[in-house]
């Protein structure tokens, strides 16, 4: 086909310097800063359009969130170990320290599903305030993005990781290009923690 | 590295279906898009009937609506609405952009700069499903109980969120078409700087490719704000969120159940922020388009190639702060209209500029009439009329008395109907002897030419007479209003002139479908051109070029003194010239 | 063609008096200065227009290829006109801005006449009428509460509220005095809707959540309409309102005619 005529797959550009897949990764995090900002607009929109808006600690469980930052954070660093493991052509390395960041990113979804799970028998919803609305939503997109952050990861574990004899550095392309994807997850978490929680 | 396919030994599902060849890619696109602007014309077609006999029963088709829609043939302001909505809708996102980016992008770019495919195959092809999903999507929500969205293509709260399960549907096709958008930008823009052919430096790019670099960047950075909306609609609508629901609303005398505390207008700044570089989407790739099709026809470059470029720039960043000039009367006050205007007024010069060197590109030429230079010159004196006539738009003193009347109608329509529209037909015609390795006819191109540039002036020009009357926008009848009688007559006419547009594109389909089998055959470059799409046989096989083309010189050099051929390729290996 | 008259009023010979194939008449304070910036505007318009039509209609056929005439390859050709129409552009929309729209924006939004010498009303638009609610005497609006919107209140003002016993409320029918600046405060229970008032070169949107001041000022006594100008529902089309602009004493006699159906309607209310 074609496609094995293109070019820049795995060797970086002579110009750009990057992989094709690295732009194109950056291409998609720009787009979803454009994403997450539309949101956080739509927040300080609707704050500062009312007096009564609730302070997030009131409301939320904050030891839980820096709970869930921590583990996020911590998931980061597994996560460039993963890519580093690759670059020192360990691939059992590189297997432990993506299954800790698959794990690490499953135990954010737990808490998580454990904070919605106590606002909704305490009859929380998105329907009570704008404050649970934008809470919800928010933090329900983020969710998202760490669900298809943790199953590409998994891909790249399990089925993805045969790319290892073929092509290396494709490979390593891939999980680099993830990896930026897993940063961007987590520093949008960095914004909503204190946005959410903190003010 | 990835398999290496023979493309024999693709099975036909893979080949045609679900292929990752751009070409194949593209005209799926196209085609798709074609059949959604038809879809789309033909709501129009109904709402001009309405329009120009308002309660008459609809002739012949009348009793093929169900009781939803139409009473013994009479049309109910409920579907009016819908056919509004779905209309601006379907024609916007189902119909122009596809075939402007998704169609003549996808075909044209890779081949333009000389690559074998796009840098990620396989997520083109998945851009393009996403597409046809949330077309079909949005095709399916005229079946619903209560029928498809009927709250405008722009969808404002509280009416669209009290609205009934169609908007739901749009909320959600609107999410595919936005993704869709996005992993097609991406692609576009990493093709763009990574696969150009050795030698295409960014200034030796055809203005086409510029175009639809920048567009991408547009559809890349400003649909995301618009998915954020349409997820806070789904949770007001779907969660009962009140993030775009006041405090206090009492609808048909019952209060409202929701905890409010949210903006309407919050709903519009989110909408227009993605909505006016959406009308930059709408009109770039089609400069592009016309930019090369004038450089061939007039066999001499383009004029003011740097200046094109600059101003498609600056038109791309600009973009992003006018959006709030569609809402100077939500209560705006002097401070932000004055920031709005002035980004208004200024995007209005580099769009000046870049109608400017088109036409001056004219200049010196040798003009060939054929029928993709037909269109591609109408173009510039109907963008031109549309252009113009958003200046009194673009000043709030001004905007009013026209604002949301048919001078606003008026003013939109002539940029896409007569102006991208046209380009699009004049890219059919240049390039499908480059996919078909046929052409079209030229005298059923002529006969749909003139029929269309007559009936489309038709059609929009009465517009602004009602717009300056104060004719409001969106009415099923507009006998209800005094202000509106007078110029009762003019929606006749426009009826009129609209199915005779209808009627006119008849010469095109034929010739479409009858080239297809029939038409002249060509060879790799009928038209002279200097770009490199034109240097890979018609049509291009997988792969495109016989081997990687290597460029030596700028996208217009027609006419070089002392050339071979009165013309010289990008990739032609022939002294003289070196741009 | 036939052309079917539905209006429910006399409102064709209002048609013809009022409205044709341009502007409605202008009856309004403000109406001058907007007409003229749709004038000016639309004549440098056609400037930009003819001028690009005039070149665009001799370059055709100029350079239309025929025998003999070859094109010109002249990359450094550089035209000295289209720089001077740039800036000339350039200049012309800074006169348009600083010169016209910024100054009767400010006029428009921010240079309200005093509320002493204004007659001050509120609308409240809703799905398909607009609700006219008048302070009488006292000058003081009653206090409304969208709880006590109903058919028979649909203002819902507040019967307890004694600013309010003297209010008067009339549904799609706003009734002005000419030559007297009037300052309405637009909201809206519902959706968003827009108030037009064609003849006075009005328009602002109403917006549920918010209550938005307007003010104009008529010169002409006549029967004018209330046109809504933003996609409200499926009654869009017939949201019709009724705009009187009468005398003085014709107004004060019909504030009075409302005042006293007040009355008889309402039984003893506290």
């Amino acid at each position: 086909m074609s496609e094995a005529l293109i070019r820049f797959i795995s060797k970086p550009h002579p110009v750009t310097g990057v992989t094709n897949s690295k732009l194109g990764v950056w291409c998609f995090l720009a787009s979803e800063v454009m994403l997450f900002g539309g949101l956080f607009s739509a927040y300080i929109f609707l704050r500062t359009g009312v007096s009564d808006w609730p302070q997030g600690w009131t409301l939320l469980n904050v030891p839980l969130a820096t709970l869930n930052t921590m583990v996020l954070i911590i998931s980061s660093v597994t996560m460039v170990m993963a890519w580093a493991s690759l670059a020192m052509k360990n691939l059992s390395k590189y297997r432990v320290f993506m299954g800790l960041t698959i794990l690490l990113g499953v135990t954010f979804l737990v808490v998580k599903s454990f904070e919605y799970g106590h606002k909704f028998e305490h009859h929380h919803f998105p329907s009570t305030s704008n404050f649970y609305a934008i809470y919800f939503t928010l933090t329900g997109l983020h969710g998202i993005h760490v669900l298809v952050g943790v199953l590409v990861n998994l891909y790249f574990l399990l089925p993805g990781s045969a790319l290892w004899k073929k092509d290396p550095d494709q490979l390593m392309g891939r999980v680099e290009a993830a990896g930026l994807y897993w940063h961007f997850v987590d520093l949008v978490w960095i914004f909503l923690f204190p946005t959410l929680y903190l003010l | 590295m990835s398999k290496h396919h023979d493309s024999h030994e693709l099975p036909f599902w893979r080949k045609y279906i679900f292929s990752t060849d751009h070409k194949v890619i593209g005209i799926q696109y196209a085609v798709t898009g074609l059949l959604f602007l038809l879809f789309g014309f033909c709501l129009m077609m109904l709402i001009r009937w309405q329009l120009a006999y308002p309660g008459k029963p609809l002739p012949l088709i009348g009793g093929l609506f169900s009781e939803t829609a139409m009473i013994g043939g009479i049309m109910l302001p409920e579907f009016y609405n819908q056919l509004g909505a779905m209309h601006g809708t379907i024609m916007v996102f189902m119909g122009v952009v596809p075939l402007a980016v998704g169609g003549f992008g996808n075909f044209v770019l890779p081949l333009q700069i000389g690559a074998p495919d796009m840098a990620f195959p396989k997520l083109n092809m998945i851009s393009y499903w996403l597409y046809f999903v949330g077309g079909l999507i949005m095709f399916a929500s005229f079946f619903v109980p209560g029928g498809a969205a009927q709250s405008g293509w722009t969808s404002y709260p509280p009416l669209s969120v009290l609205a009934s399960g169609g908007q739901t549907w749009w909320l959600i096709g609107m999410a595919f078409l936005i993704n869709s958008s996005l992993l097609g930008s991406i692609n576009f823009i990493v093709t763009t700087i990574q696969l150009r052919a050795e030698g295409l430096s960014f200034y030796r790019l055809p203005f086409f490719v510029w175009a639809q670099f920048v567009t991408a960047f547009l559809l890349l950075l400003a649909f995301p704000p618009l998915m954020a909306a349409a997820v806070l609609q789904l949770m007001d609508r779907l969660a009962g969120a009140s993030f775009f629901m006041p405090s206090g609303l009492v609808v048909n005398g019952v209060s409202s159940a929701v905890a409010g505390g949210g903006n309407p207008i919050l709903w519009q700044h989110l909408f227009w922020f993605l909505a006016h570089p959406e009308v930059y989407v709408l009109i770039l790739p089609a400069m592009g388009i016309v930019a090369e099709i004038i450089a061939c026809n007039t066999r001499k470059p383009l004029y003011g190639y740097k200046a094109l470029v600059g101003s498609v720039i600056s038109i791309g960043f600009l973009s992003f702060i006018v959006w709030a000039h569609h809402m100077y009367l939500t209560g705006m006050g002097t401070k932000m209209s004055a920031f709005f205007q002035i980004t208004t007024m200024i995007i209005s010069i580099p769009s000046i500029i870049i109608l400017t060197s088109l036409m001056l590109s004219l200049w010196g030429g040798s003009i060939r009439f054929t029928a993709p230079m037909l269109f591609a010159v109408a173009f510039l004196p109907m963008f031109g009329i549309g252009g113009l006539t958003g200046l009194p738009l673009g000043l709030t003193a001004a905007d009013i008395h026209l604002h949301d009347t048919y001078y606003v109608i008026g003013h939109f329509h002539y940029v896409v109907a007569p102006g991208t529209i046209f380009a699009l037909f004049a890219g059919i015609y240049y390039w499908f002897p480059k996919a078909t390795g046929r052409k079209m006819s030229e005298v059923l191109g002529r006969i749909h030419f003139w029929l269309s540039f007559i009936f489309m002036n038709g059609v929009f020009m009465p517009m602004f007479i009602q717009g300056l009357a104060g004719v409001s926008r969106r009415l099923y009848d507009p006998m209800q209003y005094a202000h509106a009688q007078p110029t009762q007559v003019l929606n006749v006419f426009m009826s009129i002139s609209a199915w005779c547009l209808g009627l006119s594109q008849i010469p095109f389909i034929i010739n479409f479908f009858k080239s297809i089998f029939w038409g002249e055959r060509v060879n790799n470059n009928p038209w002279a051109a200097t770009t490199l799409e034109w240097s890979a046989p018609s049509p291009p096989p997988h792969g495109n070029f016989v081997k990687p083309p290597q460029v030596y010189r700028g996208p217009y050099e027609y006419s070089v003194p002392g050339s071979k051929n009165g013309y010289i390729p990008q990739d032609a290996v022939e002294a003289g010239s070196h741009v | 063609m036939p052309f079917r008259l539905e209006c429910q009023w006399k409102g064709f010979k209002l048609a013809e008096k009022y409205y044709g194939w341009g502007f409605p008449v202008d009856i309004s304070t403000n109406g001058a200065q907007i007409d003229n910036l749709i004038y000016i505007v639309h004549g440098l318009m056609a400037i930009l227009f003819v001028g690009w039509m005039v070149f665009l209609v001799y370059a055709l056929l100029r350079f239309r290829q025929r025998p003999g005439h070859e094109a010109e390859y002249k990359p450094h050709h550089h035209f000295k006109v289209p720089t001077f129409v740039e800036v000339a552009v350039a200049i012309t929309e800074v006169v348009l801005l600083c010169a016209f729209s910024f100054p009767i924006w400010h006029q428009v939004k921010k240079e309200f006449p005093s509320k002493e010498n204004s007659l001050e009303v509120r609308v409240v638009a809703e799905q398909f009428a607009w609700n006219i609610h008048y302070s009488g005497k006292d000058g003081i609006f009653g206090k409304t509460d969208p709880k006590l919107m109903n058919a028979m209140n649909p203002l819902g003002l507040d019967p307890g509220d004694l600013a309010g016993k003297d209010d008067i409320t009339s549904l799609n029918q706003l009734h002005i005095p000419v030559n007297k600046s009037v300052i309405v405060h637009l909201s809206s229970k519902d959706v968003i809707h827009s108030f037009a008032l064609p003849v006075m070169r009005v328009k602002q949107d109403a917006v549920p959540g918010q209550s938005i001041p307007i003010w104009f000022e008529a010169t002409k006594a006549g029967n004018f309409e209330i046109a809504c100008a933003q996609l409200c529902g499926l009654g869009h089309y017939r949201m019709r309102g009724f705009f009187m602009v009468e005398d003085g004493d014709k107004f004060s006699a019909w504030l009075t005619e409302q005042e006293a159906k007040k009355l008889a309607q309402a039984p003893a209310a506290v």
